[in-house]
């Protein structure tokens, strides 16, 4: 099976989906003659032309907006957002159109759209170039968020998210771009949104957590494994809708729970994911939920002293985990 | 007898009578809405009178089998016009399941029913304006030739969705019409507080189209201004703005008192130049319409408005807990 990096599954899943059905075409900025900023989209200018690979004006409501429109019409718009720090300017296009539009059409009309964009830190990317930005879309039904930890998932799940019926969000970690290699089989699979993913099986804790913070979860596993601490690691892949199933049984497991994002805490997708162990396993719990997050500051600072302080990695993991299962 | 301008235009008789029908349909329905609120009956409206001229004008210039319509909350006279029938719209006035629009979950005005290719809206402003270059991308992409029109109030034009719309528009020469319906009032603030250039079309140079301003009490030029901007835009010659002008006759809504913010002279100067009435008096003059016909008209028209209240307001509401369908596909 080939081995790929996370970006790679990202430029194959859209020559796939491309080849694949026509209706599928890709929207934003820098995304035709360059590839991408970060080369998501290599190579499908020259292989679909210029009608399907569109370069647009730099104006992130309109990529999403136009993009809305022809996926009203049946066409398959997956929109790249150049970093998921710009989305804001198409929160309203997202949250008040394209998740709302067969709710309040009775199941009329609907919103068949991937709107990928690239997130998180580590890359000296600052406030602006760093942020992980799902809890402000993970609160509207009708919206789906997938956050992909490895290539094998970035692949399944960018398929599925483009064959999806309805919007999907898609935040690919930056981070993990170039970092992360795997095996990537060359055949068409898809995974299913809305499912959770058991990335190493454990008796003595359970970590929750997705994206890039899954590698420093399993990394930090191994070295504690060594001190006979065995890890359960449970991916969440789809941060909303979440996999309540799949996250209680993780829970329920180990009885020690130890929750992981590198957003801020306050509010995040792990604190939704507390309430769901809280309210389902309080008598299979043998510690209390705890949480690793960065810090509520608004986002990682540019010098390296400060981003390195924000940012998660996996000695802070580590440390967590060791807390907990000694607990 | 007056000059007759509609078969210049290449308008039969009977179309411009079909015109006059809609635009006199879409005002008495709204009339019936007033009276409903105003008796407690249904919750909300907001009024489409003083801008049929404009949407009925624009409308019956499309291609009604195959075009599609963003349009915006006032537009009763393009959804009348697009397929969308009486008791439709009252059912959506009374909020009840069988209201095509959305069954009941949104109010009135919020348009949509894809079998008439009227694209579903919301409330937050203009966000209409880059789904209707959507469709105009996916007919260039399709190869397919029709036109999106999409329509939105002076105040809209300054919402960034415009800008970018427009603009995305104008750089990919799609066939799309974005038609700012100005009448003359956002609310309660005028139209000299909302935008700083002359008019409203003068923004069209920003964005690489032409732009055009015309009487919006004046069905006929509507027509052929709309007309010239689909053929421009099924020949692949790209997007055009038109600003419609008129007036808004009634308050922004039933929950407004324009009394607050406005002179009721203004008001009264503006209905002598109402479209239902100067449209009326042309068709006369070109004896088109008699008097025998105008009052089968308004027999006609009195008949359909009373079915359909009493068929929506006997209606069923929608189960409560249907409110928990169609978040997502169910197909899943």
């Amino acid at each position: 099976m080939p081995v790929m990096s996370y970006i790679q599954a990202v430029t194959q899943a859209l020559h796939e989906e491309m080849g694949r059905d026509e209706k599928v075409y890709v929207l934003g900025e820098d995304v035709g003659k360059r590839g991408g900023v970060f080369r998501a989209t290599d190579g499908l200018y020259d292989k679909f032309g210029e009608e399907r690979v569109i370069d647009t004006p730099l104006a992130e409501s309109a990529i999403a907006g136009v993009g809305i429109g022809t996926a009203m019409y049946g066409l398959r718009p997956v929109a790249e957002m150049q970093f998921a720090d710009f989305i804001m300017p198409a929160v309203n296009q997202i949250l008040s159109e394209a998740s709302k539009i067969r709710y309040r059409s009775n199941n009329d009309w609907s919103c068949p759209i991937t709107i990928r964009a690239p997130y998180g830190g580590g890359v000296h990317g600052a406030l602006y170039h760093s942020q992980s930005v799902e809890s402000v879309f993970a609160n509207a039904p009708g919206l789906k968020i997938v956050m992909p930890s490895t290539p094998y998932d970035v692949k399944g799940l960018l398929k599925a998210a483009i064959r999806d019926d309805d919007p999907v969000l898609f935040f690919e970690h930056k981070r993990a771009y170039r970092l992360i290699k795997g095996e990537v089989p060359e055949d068409d699979y898809t995974l299913p949104i809305g499912k959770a993913d058991v990335k190493r099986e454990g008796s003595d804790i359970t970590v929750i957590t997705y994206g890039l913070c899954v590698h420093f979860a399993l990394q930090a596993a191994e070295k504690l494994a060594e001190e006979g601490i065995d890890a359960h690691i449970l991916d969440l892949r789809t941060v909303y809708p979440l996999d309540k199933e799949s996250i209680i049984e993780a829970a329920k497991k180990t009885g020690k729970v130890l929750l992981i994002t590198e957003d801020n805490l306050e509010g995040s997708i792990i604190s939704e994911v507390s309430a769901i162990v809280s309210e389902n396993c309080l008598f299979d719990l043998d510690a209390p939920v705890q949480r690793l997050a960065g810090p509520d500051v608004p986002s990682m600072p540019y010098a390296p002293s400060m981003e390195k302080y924000f940012m998660m990695n996996p000695d802070k993991v580590e440390k967590a985990m060791r807390d907990l299962a000694e607990f | 007898m007056a000059e007759n301008r509609h078969e210049q235009l290449g308008l039969s008789d009977e179309k411009v009578l079909e015109m006059y029908r809609t635009m006199l349909l879409a005002r008495k329905i709204d009339e019936r809405m007033w009276l409903l609120n105003r008796s407690g009956k249904i919750p909300f409206v907001i009024s489409c009178q003083g801008q049929e001229a404009a949407q009925v004008g624009a409308s019956f210039a499309l291609d009604l089998e195959k075009d599609y319509v963003a349009p915006y909350y006032r537009d009763m006279g393009v959804v009348l016009s697009f397929g969308m029938t009486a008791q439709e719209l009252m059912l959506s006035g009374f909020a009840k399941a069988e209201d095509p629009n959305s069954g009941g979950r949104q109010m009135p005005g919020h348009f949509g029913q894809k079998k008439n290719r009227i694209i579903t809206g919301s409330s937050p402003v203009t966000t209409q304006v880059p789904h209707a270059v959507g469709f105009a991308l996916a007919a260039k992409m399709q190869k397919e030739d029709f036109v999106a029109l999409t329509t939105l109030g002076e105040g809209s034009s300054n919402q960034g969705d415009f800008h970018e719309a427009l603009n995305f528009a104008g750089v990919h020469k799609l066939p799309v019409i974005t038609m700012v319906e100005n009448n003359k009032y956002a609310i309660s603030v005028p139209v000299e507080k909302q935008i700083a250039c002359e008019k409203v079309s003068d923004r069209a140079q920003g964005y690489g189209m032409p732009g055009y301003t015309v009487d919006g009490n004046d069905p006929l030029a509507v027509y052929e201004v709309v007309k010239e901007a689909a053929d421009r835009a099924r020949s692949g010659k790209g997007p055009t703005l038109i600003e419609t002008v008129s007036y808004r006759l009634t308050a922004h809504s039933s929950d407004d008192d324009d009394r607050t913010y406005r002179e009721q002279e203004e008001v009264e100067e503006a209905k002598k130049k109402d479209s239902l009435i100067t449209f009326k008096a042309y068709l006369q003059e070109v004896g088109v319409l008699t008097e025998e016909r105008e009052q089968q008209l308004e027999d006609e028209l009195k008949k359909i408005i009373n079915d359909a209240t009493d068929y929506a307001e006997n209606a069923p509401y929608a189960e409560p807990e249907s409110a928990l369908k169609y978040v997502y596909a169910e197909n899943e």
